[in-house]
């Protein structure tokens, strides 16, 4: 299993998105290293396909697929929920439905 | 950067399809400017609490005006016309302006959006930073931006003065 987290140091939650993501993997016993790639220009966003800090893939697929076709752009990522709600970061939920 | 200690003088285009310049809000016995902008998922979080302290403070006089200074070249989500379009799906009670030039986000030392400038009826800068101390409402237990116009309007400090801002960087012009 490849994981990636591809984030920007202009947006302030990749910190927060890297312990969700240690956290849910700890707890489904995945052993395997979090990949961090940081991305810095504009050319390296396109190059990436990154819709923004932080993505993250696991074996090459976003973990939130609706928001995984957004233009690159060097900005934070806007995750959305079902319930309407909005965050920086992605939900346990899609982690959890990402892994499975 | 270090952050503005009087409020700046301003004349900004308005998402209402008017100005709004500083001495508009000479009545408004406490101003606040909130850095913001449309794109920012940390925005978005916490626009619903600057909108409730709107209409909060309302009828005490408290203006909120925000600010939108991002670079809307390399940010198009952040034009002016999307500023439009986001106010009114957002349902802001309060003006919100756009800084093209970014004049005003470099006079107030801005750096995040959402960021907070509150200043007292002789516009003095009473409190800068965040708008409280959690992107998750109910998990908040200092209400920092309330806290310093409670203040401000009684004529006193406000328990906090200054804390970071958290959100999303200014987007610069190059």
């Amino acid at each position: 299993m490849t994981i990636e987290l591809l984030f920007w140091e202009g947006c302030p939650s990749h910190p927060e998105a890297k312990a969700l993501l240690q956290e849910v993997l700890g707890e489904h016993g995945i052993r395997a290293p979090i990949e961090m790639r940081k991305v810095r220009t504009h050319e390296e966003a396109v190059e990436l396909a990154f819709p923004g800090s932080p993505t993250i893939r696991i074996d090459g697929r976003d973990v939130d697929p609706a928001g995984a076709g957004s233009p690159p752009v060097l900005a934070c990522r806007i995750y959305r929920f079902a319930d309407g709600s909005v965050s920086p970061v992605p939900s346990r939920q899609q982690l959890e439905e990402a892994l499975a | 950067m270090s952050v503005i200690e009087t409020a700046p003088t301003f004349d900004l285009p308005g998402v209402d399809g008017r100005n709004h310049a500083l001495e508009e809000y000479d009545d408004a016995p406490v101003l606040v400017l909130v850095q913001s902008c449309n794109h920012c998922p940390y925005v978005l979080a916490w626009e619903g609490r600057i909108n409730a302290l709107q209409r909060e403070f309302a009828d005490r006089g408290v203006r909120i005006v925000a600010i939108n200074s991002n670079d809307a070249a390399t940010h198009p989500t952040d034009s002016f016309e999307s500023m439009v379009e986001h106010a009114r799906e957002s349902g802001y009670t309060f003006d919100y302006v756009q800084d093209e030039s970014q004049e005003i986000a470099r006079a107030l030392g801005s750096e995040r959006t959402p960021e907070a400038f509150v200043f007292d009826a002789d516009r003095r800068l009473v409190y800068h930073g965040a708008v409280d101390d959690n992107r998750e409402e109910p998990e908040v237990t200092a209400h920092y931006l309330r806290d310093a116009i409670e203040a401000a309007l009684a004529g006193e400090t406000p328990p906090v003065a200054d804390t970071p801002p958290v959100g999303c960087t200014v987007k610069w012009r190059s």
